[in-house]
Order: C-alpha cells, then structure tokens, then sequence
C-alpha cells in the first residue's frame, strides 16, 4: 500500500475473446461485448429495460475463482480482470441449444409472418441453426392471431416468452395490461378477460419483439422488409421530437420505428406518433390547388392559385393581413412566412392558437428533457404529460420511478404522473398561483425545493382558463426557486420552431386570439391558414367561425379541408411530414431533421416554396429559392438556429438552438376571482386520442376517439344527484349543453372536466371565455 | 355472488395488513375468493386488483401461474390421485383408471351433475401412504378401490360433510389479528419503501 | 435381513409428540416441555449465544440443499433492516414426506423454532409460508398461532421481554418451483412463482421486498427448541461427525413398511433403512432392490452398490447423488425403468415454471419423447435424443449439475434419464423395438390400459 491516493479508476479491464477492453463500471457484460465489436445473440435482453435472463441465448463463460462458468451476459456485470469467451465450444454448443429449444415449438409460417426478414430469430436460425429440427412432436397450438388492443394483435403460437413486451407495459409504460399467465410450457402473454392493452404506447410491444408474435394493424401484410425504402427523421405529431425510422413501399408510408437517442426518446414512441402516417396516404388529401369561384371550389393551377392570392394580399393594407399557424411546418417553412411577412409589413402572425403559453416562457433559463429527468426535483405545472407529450411523460415518469427525481405536482386535475408524485395537489382553475405557493410553503417542499437542482415544466393545463394563471402559478415558483430552470411544455408539432423562426406576434394585436378577434369585426381583409385549424384548435371555435365568416379573402394552406377552410377562397395543398425534408425544433429547443422519404401527393409542395411562389408574385424576391438557401437565411438570420447551418448538426440526436440571456420572471401570485360554491370551474383539456385531423384521417386511429362526457369528483356526482352515465345538463349564461356524466376521484371537488374534443359541441361552453368559466351542471329530469 | 362479501372483505383487509406490502395478499385473497364461490371469477380478481392496488391483469398472471386457482366452475368435490412415482410405484394409475370409470369422467373433468371433478396430479407428500388422494385437499391414503367407491358413496351422502368442506375451503381456523399484533416489520418495511 | 437391535436408533428430536393424541394443542405442546427453550432464550440468553448453540449443532439445512442453518444466518448483512425470516413449508419434492407431519402434528414445535430464529436473527417480521395443498396442516398452524399469540409467545412482549415478532400465516395455491427459495419469495410478493437469478438475488442479501432474508425449512427449524433447550453438542452428539443430530427419513416404495423414520444422522445406512425390523422391514414380497432415490426426484438413482453408503451427507455427495429432503423411493427388480424416468420427468415438465427457455421447452421435449416411447413410437435414435436435449439443459449432464437454466429444476429432469438410461439402456431400446418392457417388468398401466383395449 500506498498513501500516494490513486485518481479513481473510470474504466474496468476485461478481456473479450483474448482482446482487452476498457468497459464501463457497472455495465453488464453483453454491453461491454457490443462495445468491444462481439456480438452476443440475445432475444430478451433489451438495453432500455431491466434484465431478466430469460432467454438464455446470450450463454457465455466467464472465469472464475472455481474455473470457468456458463453465464447469462445479461445479468453479469463487467468486473476489473474479468475473461470473458463468447467463441469456446462450450459457449457455441449452450447457444446452439437454445436456440434449438427456442424452436422446437416455434410455427414454421416465417412465409406468412410480417417479421419475416427482419427477425431476430429467423437470423439467427440461419446463422447458427442446426438446419433441419429434431422436435417431431405436436408443437404448441393457440388461435391465430387473436386482438389484445384496437392497434395489436398477438399470435401466441409465435412468442417465444422473452417478457419484453410485459416488461415494457409495466416498467416503461406504466400500463401493466398484459402479463404472462398460465405456467410452464402452458405460459401465454394475455390481457384481462374484457380488458385490453389500451395503452397510449402499445406499438412499441410491436417493434420490441423479437419475433412476429405481435402485429400492429396498420402495418399487417403490407409490404416485406426487403422491399421497404427508409429514412431516419423527427415525428411532428407533438413537440417531443422523437426520432424515427419513416418506412415507406411503393411511395406510400407504410411504418414508423422508434429510434434510440439518449436525448429525447430512448427507441419509444407514442402509438399516435407512430401510427398517424395513415392520414398521409388518405384519399382525403388535397391533391391539388383550388379556388372559389362563384361560391364553388374548382381545381386551379398553382400559378393561378398563388395569383389569385396575390392580388388579394397585395390590394390589402398589410395590417389587415394575417397568418396564423405554422407550427405544423418546419423550421424551414415557417421561416420563409415570416420572410414573407417581414417584406409585406404583416405583424400579425402566430404560430398558436391561443391553447399554448405566451412567447415570454421561452426567454425563462431553459430546461432540456435530460435537465428535467436529472433534476433533484420537478415541478409540474399544467397539464397531463402522457395526454399531451406522451414520450416526455415516459421520460419523467422514468425519473420520478427510479427515484432519481421527486415530482411535485400541481395540475387542474389528476395527471398520469401523479401516481409517481411525490407531491400532487390539484388546483381549482384560476387559482394556482395561491395553491402552488400553499404547497411551497410546506416546509418538506420548501426544504426540497432548497436543496436545488429544480426544474419546472410548464404548460397549459387548462384550456378554459386565460394563460396568465399558469404564468402567475410559474412566477411563484421561480419566486421559491430562483435557480430553477423550465422546460415549456408546448404540445403542438414545431410551435417553438415556428415562433423562433419569426411566426410570433409583434404585439398583442397580433396573437391568435386578437387576430380572430379583429376579423369577426371585420379588421382583416385577407387570413393565411398555415396548417392552422382555428374551429378546431383555437379554445373559441365560436370566435373562429364568426372571423372566418366575416374575412373576405381566407387562403389555406393545408393538407385536408375542414370546417375553418372549407370556406376558403384559395386553397394550396401542402406537403406534409414524410414529403418533404427541412428541420424541426421539439420541446426543449432541439433542432433535428425531417426527412423527405415519398413524393408529396398530387402538386403538393412544402409550405416554404408556397411563401417563395407567393413572394415573387408579389414582386418581392426572398432569396429563398431552394430548402438550402431557406436553412442558409435562417441560420444567419435568426441567432437562436445560428447552430443549424451544419445540416450535419441536426441528424441524430440533433442541435439544441442557442439560448439567449435569460429575462427575469415577474413575480406572479395572481388569482381569478373566487368561484360560487353552486356552480362547477370548467376544466377542458386536450387527450391523446382527441379527434384531431391526423388521427381522425387515419383508419387504424380514428375509432379510438374518446366520448365527449364531463367528468365530477365523486362527491360531486352525488351533490348533483346524477347516475354514473346518465345525462346532465351544464350551463354557462343562457347555453347549455347536455353530456354524460362520470365520477372520477381525480377530478377536484367544485371542478368540471371535459375533455378537448373536436366535434363534441362543447364550444358553447367556451365562446367567450376570459378569465375563467364557471358553469351549472343538472341532473337531466 | 362473485365480488367479495362483506364478511370476506373484512378479513381480506386484516389480510392485505398483515404484509408489508398489499400485493403479497394477491394469493390469499384469491383463496377467499374461491372459498367464496368455488372457483375465481372474473370478478373478484378485479375486485382483488382493486383491494391491493395493481391491475387486474396483474392478479390474473398470478392466478394463473397457480394450479390450485380455477377459473371455471369446477366440483363440489375436487379429487385429486397422485400418479408420481411413489404412488405409481404401488398402483396409483390403477386407482385413477377405476376412478375414471366409477365417476365416468376422465381425469380434468367435471362430472354431469357437478358433484366431483377428477384430477391426476403431483406428489401430495403422503409418499409413505401410497397410492394417495385428497378430496379437496383432505387426506385419503392406502386407497384401494373398494375404499374409493365408499368414499363417493360417503361423500353423496353426506356422512363427510363435517370432515370435508365444499372445495375453495382450506383452513377453517383463521389467523386472528390480535392485540398482540405488533407489525413492526410493516412499519421498517414501509420506511424502507418511502426510501 | 438385518436383525433388530443391530441398527442405530436415537431420541426422538422433532417427533417426540407425534404420538401424544393432543401434541398438536397449546396445552398439550407445554405439557410436554414445549416453550421451555424459548423463555429460556429470551429471558437468558442474548441473540448471539442462539445462533452460537446452532452453529455449534452443525444443524444441516433440511430442504434440500443441506446448507448449514448456523453458516446461513451468518450470511445477513449486519445492521440492514427490515430482516426477513421466510419459513419454506412448501414441501412437494416427489417421494418428500415429513414438513406436513411436523406441521400437522406439532406445530407449536415450529412455531418455537421460528421464534427463536427470529430472536438470533434480529427479524421482527417472519412469514410462515405452507404449501396450498395441505389444508389440516394450514388448520392447525393457525390454530397453533392463535394459541401462542394469545400466550405471549408470539407478537408483542414475548414472555414479558422487549421482543417483539410477528409471524404471518400464508399458503401457495400449488406450484412445485415455489419450494425454490427466491420462487418462493416472489410468490410472498403476490407474484408468479418464478425463480430470479443468483447472483444477484442471494436472499441473504436481496431477498423478500428486496430486504435481507433468511429462507429456512419446516424441519430445519422444528429442531430448534431441542438444539437451544438441550444445547447445540448434544444434538450434534446423536449423529455422525459429518451429518450432526437425528433427521427425517421418509421411505416409500417397494418395501415391506413405508414409512418416515427420524434416525441418527449419517451413521444408518440405506440397507439398514430398507432392511431392518424397526425401518422398514425389507424389500417387498421378498424382492430385491433395482435401483433407489436417495434423495427426491431430483436427485441421481442410486443401485444395489449403494446400499450400503451411510445416510451421510459428504458421503452421498461423493458417490454421485444427493439426500436431498430425505426422500427415498425404493424400486424393486419388477419396476418398468422406461415408466419411472417418464413418470419423474413428467413431473418436472408440469412443474417447470416456463420463464427460462432450456427448462421450459427442454423438459417438455423429454417427456414427449419418453411418453413416445412407452406409446409404442419410439425411434432408436431418441436415445441418444434424449441424451442430446438433456445436454442443452444441463452441460456435461454430471453430478452436481450445471445448468443453462435459471435454477436447478431443468436439470432435475435430466437426473433420471441419465440415471434410468445410462443403467438399463436395454430397457429403453426394448420399448423402442417392441413397445412394451422386457420381460419381468411390469408396466404400471399394464391393469389400468386394460379397460380401454
């Protein structure tokens, strides 16, 4: 010994195969061998869940003090000095074994069966099959593939019982629904009779398996691995940013896999990310550009189209031209708008819809998603992560669950975070301001929140509420945190991008809903619809329909029609995610790329060429003739994508966009005024399956849309004297719309909630909302 | 009937207490469930889902890892000879055959009128006393034929309904939650778990 | 046959009330001396000093694997708390008889046992777990519980001290893995009884709700108020310098008295068992030994040349075989060996729990081929078959096993075709040439397939 102090070792020494490697303390040996180059076959090992050794297909020896030992490299960790052989004879006869024994019961039907080409097992069989079975015996037999949710099928037959999939739904997903059952040669992975594997995040139980016992029905005897193109890309569905694999035959998308990044979502995607590719292929899309001419749409050419809205724009004074959308764009495109608004002098212009957080929450200290999941502790303000960005949901669920972070959560409503809460109160809309501080105060909390390392996310919990009440909630907390950084949760594709890039409001007359505001009164002479769907997006579809009723030149540019274009005067059909390429920015900032994988549908053309063709109608050249010229422009134009002139920076993981100094936060503490106790506080707030167009123009999605219903804390179910289901009266002013009704103990005493549902007739409830809604609600008689 | 009755779900509660954890009682109570009703129904594994805070998915993959657990209705009498080795060894498979033949079912049924059904099962550790049978998971050994068929004879007619409880009975005698009761490692246990 | 008085006997250490008509009562148990070392413990002796007396009686474990208690406890980590006791009742090795009688028959013997293991262990908490099968036993256990707490021996203020321990009553719902101790665990968690891998999961160390725990069977801790009430030495004294004390035998079969024995540790030997007036009284009919478990379905068949090994632990291990849970099956020169190996492996393939692949389709795969066989279909190279399959469960198929399962139960199911076909290969290969046993063989379905034909 010594007393000269040795610096702590960070590798560990072992030898794979007769080579050294430095692996990784604590890493398991089937890690360190992928690291060092060996590839040891495994069927149930998955890196981004807890090993289980099942399978035994990842046999190797390892010496010991006793000789050397047969272990499963999935359960054993590296140690300093350790020799480990995946080649020795004894290794290459257990694998062989295995493998034999993996197939004995396994169906021979890989001619018939999706995976098919891209099976673990079948390469596997190939490489170090012994060729022709031994097992002359009855193999297993089940029903063929029998439905376990609306999106999988399971073909028990198939499954070689590796538990990734259980150990998804329980570990990763939360949503433990399947689990093995039955015993021993008998074991079947199985729902609860009547209650199937309705989890947000199924498809993933899919693209984890290491067979074709699970199917997604979008994907079922559509094409064969070998005939499928692919691209690596970004899903926009929400502003996670996830990235993926975009798998398309014949032109026509036909499946979207995960792909792992350590930043955003591990290989995992949500099924309305993974799935919504079907609205892509729908015989719905707009095909081509079409005018209004004598109160009929006809087909036009695009020359006519972008001429026809030219003259519009160019005999409108600008300040009665406004353009709301673009969040549903790249980067890319919504910069070229903002181009094109900048030369036009057109300030209003957003990229919300008046459902999000004011643009100020962007200048707070920044919090990444791995800030978020690192941090001692988090504060959730606002919404429910798993409705609304449901990967970040798994992300600090993660956190919270591996006890890494306390979750302190202060939410409208019970969230699907708050069974991992350390703390969870729900506030009364309007109110969060005094029940965050309340919570704050308590002195485990405000000795939590001392021992720093804290980061918010924050976003809009309540849409029947004005946003200010969040930003009042916010400032009590960056009161009781200084340090404290904040993640933004903005749900929508790439409405951080599309703000960053220049779509944002230069005053208050030009957010969303002042803009519709002006057009109902008729200030606006001509409205851009970028993607945007104000009927259905913005909290006041009574609003929006009056705007649009009263603007006399709107021009869509959209991928459908629906009820905000429907009266259009000018329709451009756009090229959506899949047909296009350019960058997009998720959540927390990063900026990763789009990728273009199938040619756009009929004329359709990205959303930044349109506002290149429109510009030089307009006599105006942007300069933007070429996506690389928009990413040139952009990139030396806006400070904050200064990082994204490197195409390069935005593959993978992507490029976090630089961060301006941070502004300070107003102290907050605000709240709306009290509630009568007769009455209920409206709660609306956004679910996965919302109805939405992508889902809704996607076959496998749209029959999971949920029921309209209002949903009371038990006690309150009782007070109003209604049956579980039965139909209630809920008022606000003269209206009243009639719903049915359902107790939930997550939902706050004096608190209503109704999900955010296109379609539902609930917009009554919300025409006119201010500050906050309080409505009557009746038992039907 | 098929959720616990009250009675049950009092002593369900002294059970799920009785644990460090409340899903240790999974088994247990799909016990009372079964003494309940003679078989676990649907039901009641989701209302045991519900008593102990997991899915009932969760319940069933338990349940159904365990032999015992039936989730069809099944015999007011449950009999089951052992076939292993010790029993096979001095006739076991000839007390099973003539049992098939008596009950007119085979092994795994159930027989017309719902009064017994037949199991050929695993050591029931009587090795000494073979060829052993329970009748539900009541001792019969040195069974010959001749005693297997007094024993339907006894069984129908009622002369074992002190001995024999209708099948879900186990134990008669339950563990009492008494004043001594101390729970210390409940409360270390949950200390631990609160990390 | 061995003469009577020629064989070692001993005092009756955990039998002692087995046939005292209400041994099984609180009154009955204290009438009989039972509680004595349990005040004597807690009022005298510190924690240390009990597991001193036990370490001292070299106390094998009795579940099977024969680890001794003493050694075992030792393997706590100190100072980590909540410590589990788990008492395994879930006796249901093939040919094992002896937990549910200790159970059945004295169960306040056990319940003093567990007690003063919690008193050396520092366990507040102990969890009795009893097989689903044993009913009388669950009975009695309870009411044994009940008694014991409402007379201060179990729960709060033992005998008027500071110690405090509860123990929770529970049974399985039949499930032969969950006699594997970390098996057993899970399903004290409300969970499907599947083993977990050790290393990590030493319960010693990781154990039940990931807490350290000791896994302890019914007779191990049936002899404790004996060990600590009579002192460790004189336990020890009564068997033979490698097997400490008297221990449970259970012997069934082909012999003339089946029966559970408690005899003096490792100094009988198996011919005396079979053979003498006080055991079992001989062969059956007068017949002769073909082959024997020495110890459960897991363990190797031993054969005429074993006879005359000692029921000594070392011993036994040495010549290839294990005592296991002091299960004997004796098989005489009638027994069909192609229907004995069928009829062991069939257990293990019903009993395998299905999560690791080589036991879960590898003992499935030999029952059906053995099945085949006696069926009248085998095929002369199922052999070798069997051989093959039985190499991918168990590497080498040698005693003591490896194995490329999680736990020992897959190669269990290769102990008895490598012990049936290695000896009696002719057999086999007769059943594949003809369909039925050689001659002088009796097949156990020959009366009952009599019927169908």
């Amino acid at each position: 010994m010594t007393d000269v102090a040795q610096p702590p070792k960070t590798t560990v020494s072992v030898t794979i195969d007769g080579r050294a490697h430095d692996a990784t303390p604590g890493q398991l040996v089937i890690a360190a061998c992928a690291d060092a180059g060996v590839h040891v076959p495994h069927f149930c090992w998955h890196p981004r869940m807890s090993p289980v050794g099942m399978c035994r297909q990842c046999i190797v020896e390892v010496d010991t003090p006793r000789g050397p030992a047969m272990v499963v490299s999935c359960m054993t960790p590296v140690a300093e000095g350790q020799v480990v052989r995946t080649d020795s004879p004894q290794v290459k006869r257990a694998q062989e074994g295995v493998l034999e024994l993996l197939l004995a019961n396994h169906p021979l039907d890989c001619p018939v069966c999706d995976k098919g080409g891209e099976c673990p097992l079948q390469d596997q069989a190939f490489s170090h099959g012994p060729g022709e079975s031994r097992f002359v015996e009855e193999k297993r037999h089940y029903e063929k593939p029998i439905p376990i949710s609306d999106l999988v099928l399971l073909d028990r037959e198939r499954c070689i019982l590796c538990d990734r999939c259980t150990r998804f739904a329980d570990e990763v997903a939360g949503d433990p629904l399947i689990s093995f059952t039955s015993r021993g040669n008998a074991t079947q992975v199985m729902t609860f009779p009547e209650e199937p594997f309705a989890s947000y995040f199924s498809g993933n139980t899919v693209q984890i398996c290491p067979v074709g016992a699970l199917t997604a029905t979008p994907y079922r005897f559509k094409a064969r691995p070998w005939d499928l193109d692919q691209v690596e890309s970004t899903c926009t569905t929400c502003a996670v940013g996830c990235r993926v694999v975009v798998q398309s035959s014949r032109n026509e998308l036909v499946r979207l896999q995960g792909v792992d990044v350590d930043a955003v979502n591990w290989g995992w995607l949500c099924d309305r990310g993974r799935f919504s590719f079907e609205a892509v292929n729908s015989p719905d899309r707009l095909a081509a550009p079409a005018l209004r001419d004598g109160g009929a749409l006809r087909d036009a050419s695009w020359s006519e189209a972008i001429g026809a809205a030219a003259r519009a724009i160019a005999a409108a004074d600008p300040s009665r031209v406004a353009i709301v959308g673009g969040a549903r764009g790249t980067n890319e495109d919504a910069f070229a708008w903002a181009a094109l608004a900048d030369a036009l002098g057109v300030v209003r212009r957003d990229a919300r819809m008046g459902d999000g957080l004011p643009p100020e929450v962007l200048a707070l200290p920044q919090a990444t998603i791995d800030d978020v999941c690192r941090a001692r502790t988090i504060v959730l303000l606002g919404p429910d992560l798993k409705e609304e960005l449901p990967v970040l949901y798994l992300r600090v669920r993660h956190a919270a669950q591996s006890r890494r972070s306390r979750l302190v959560e202060c939410t409208p409503r019970a969230t699907g975070l708050t069974p991992y809460a350390w703390r969870a109160v729900a506030h009364e809309p309007g109110m969060q301001a005094r029940t965050v501080a309340a919570l704050l105060a308590e002195p485990e909390v405000a000795a939590q929140l001392a021992a720093g390392e804290v980061a918010v996310v924050v976003g809009r919990g309540n849409l029947a509420e004005d946003d200010r009440w969040t930003m009042e909630a916010l400032g009590e907390v960056l009161a009781a945190a200084p340090s404290a950084r904040v993640l933004p949760a903005m749900r929508r594709g790439n409405v951080r991008g599309a703000l960053t890039a220049g779509l944002a409001p230069r005053d208050a007359s030009g957010a969303t809903p002042a803009i519709l505001e002006a057009a109902a009164a008729g200030g606006i002479a001509v409205l851009v619809l970028l993607g945007a769907d104000p009927v259905a997006d913005a909290p006041d579809a009574d609003l929006a329909r009056r705007a649009l009723a009263r603007v006399p030149h709107v021009v869509s540019v959209d991928a459908f029609l629906h009820e905000s274009n429907a009266g259009a005067h000018v329709l451009l059909p756009t090229a959506v995610h899949g047909e296009k390429s350019g960058t997009t920015t998720n959540v927390e900032g990063r900026v990763s790329d789009v990728a273009q994988q199938i040619v756009p549908r009929g004329t359709a053309r990205p959303d930044w060429m349109i506002a290149s063709e429109l510009a030089a109608a307009l006599g105006r050249d942007l300069g933007l003739g070429s996506l690389a010229q928009v990413r040139a422009a952009m990139a030396a134009r806006v400070p904050a994508f200064a990082p994204v002139a490197d195409v390069r920076a935005t593959r993978g993981e992507g490029v976090l966009t630089a961060r301006p100094a941070p502004l300070p936060m107003p102290r907050g503490g605000a709240v709306a005024r009290d509630r009568n106790g007769y009455n209920y506080r409206l709660v609306v707030s956004r679910t996965l399956w919302d109805g939405a167009i992508a889902t809704r123009r996607s076959p496998s999605l749209a029959p999971l849309a949920r029921p309209a219903e209002v949903v009371l804390h038990p006690a309150d179910l009782a007070r109003v004297g209604a049956a579980e289901g039965a139909a209630v009266r809920v008022g606000v002013g003269e209206v009243t719309v009639t719903l049915p009704v359902r107790a939930d103990a997550g939902v706050a005493r004096g608190s209503a909630w109704v999900p955010a549902l296109r379609g539902a007739g609930l917009e009554p409830l919300l025409a006119g909302a201010r500050d906050v809604v309080d409505v009557r609600i009746e038992a039907e008689r | 009937m098929s959720r616990l009755d009250d009675d049950r779900l009092r002593i369900a509660r002294d059970v799920i207490a009785r644990f460090p954890r409340p899903k240790s009682a999974v088994i247990p109570l799909l016990h009372l469930a079964q003494e309940q009703d003679g078989w676990v129904t649907t039901e009641a594994m989701a209302h045991i889902a519900e008593l102990v805070g997991v899915t009932p998915a969760d319940v069933y993959g338990t349940a159904s890892f365990y032999e015992m657990f039936k989730f069809h209705p099944v015999g007011t009498w449950c009999i089951n000879v052992c076939t292993n080795i010790s029993c096979q060894l001095v006739g076991a498979w000839d007390l099973l055959r003539h049992a098939e033949e008596r009950l007119g079912v085979h092994a795994g049924g159930t027989t017309e009128d719902g009064a017994f059904t037949l199991e050929d099962v695993e050591c029931i550790a009587a090795c000494t006393e073979a060829p052993a049978l329970q009748v539900n998971y009541r001792y019969r050994t040195r069974v010959t034929p001749a005693d297997f068929d007094r024993l339907v004879d006894d069984l129908r007619a009622g002369r074992l309904a002190e001995e024999i409880p209708p099948h879900g009975t186990l134990a008669r005698v339950r563990q009492a939650q008494t004043e001594a009761w101390a729970n210390r490692g409940v409360e270390a246990q949950a200390a631990v778990d609160a990390r | 046959m061995i003469a009577a008085g020629t064989v070692p006997t001993g005092p009756r250490v955990v039998t002692s009330r087995f046939d005292v008509a209400d041994g099984h009562t609180y009154e009955g148990y204290v009438r009989t001396g039972g509680s004595a070392a349990l005040q004597r413990a807690v009022t005298s002796m510190t924690p240390t000093q009990v597991h001193d007396e036990v370490k001292a009686a070299e106390l094998q474990g009795r579940g099977g694997a024969g680890v001794p208690a003493g050694a075992k406890w030792g393997f706590l980590p100190a100072d980590v708390h909540p410590r589990y006791l788990v008492i395994n009742g879930d006796e249901s090795e093939p040919g094992t008889y002896k937990d549910r009688l200790l159970m059945e028959r004295d169960p306040h013997q056990l319940i003093e046992g567990i007690v003063l293991a919690c008193y050396a262990l520092g366990a507040a908490q102990a969890f009795l777990y009893v097989r689903g099968e044993m009913a009388l036993a669950q009975e009695r256990l309870a009411a044994a519980l009940n008694d014991a707490y409402a007379h201060g021996k179990v729960g709060r203020r033992i005998c008027g001290t500071d110690f405090s321990v509860d123990v929770t009553l529970t049974w399985g719902a039949g499930a032969y893995i969950v006699g594997e101790e970390t098996a057993l665990i899970e399903s004290l968690e409300g969970e499907r009884g599947m083993p977990r891998l050790k290393p990590p999961y030493f319960p010693a160390v990781k154990g039940l709700y990931m807490q350290p725990t000791i896994v302890n069977n019914v007779e191990t801790l049936s002899n404790l108020p004996y060990i600590v009430g009579q002192g460790g030495a004189t336990f020890k004294a009564h068997g033979a310098a490698t097997s400490s004390g008297m221990r449970m035998f259970a012997v069934s079969g082909h012999v003339e008295r089946p029966g559970v024995f408690e005899v003096p540790n490792g100094t009988t030997t198996f011919r005396m068992l079979f053979e003498a007036p006080e055991y079992c009284g001989g062969v059956r009919a007068g017949g002769r030994v073909k082959a024997f478990i020495p110890g459960g379905a897991s363990a190797m068949w031993f054969f005429e040349e074993h006879l005359d090994t000692p029921l000594d632990k070392p011993t036994v291990d040495k010549a290839g075989s294990m005592l296991g849970s002091g299960a004997i099956v004796v098989m005489d020169q009638t027994t069909d060996m192609v229907a004995a190996c069928w009829r062991i492996v069939r257990f293990f393939a019903r009993e395998s729990c299905g999560k690791c692949t080589p036991c879960r389709e590898g003992t499935n795969w030999l029952e059906k081929i053995l099945k085949r066989m006696l069926d009248g279909h085998g095929r002369p190279e199922d052999i070798d078959l069997l051989f093959d399959v039985s190499e991918s469960i168990s590497p080498g198929i040698a005693w003591p096993p490896r194995q490329t399962t999680i736990c020992p139960l897959g190669p269990s199911a290769v102990s008895p075709i490598a012990s049936a076909v290695r000896r009696f290969r002719p057999e086999f290969e007769h059943y594949v040439a003809h369909g039925r046993p050689v001659d002088g063989v009796v097949s156990p379905f020959a009366r009952a397939l009599a019927g169908t034909r």
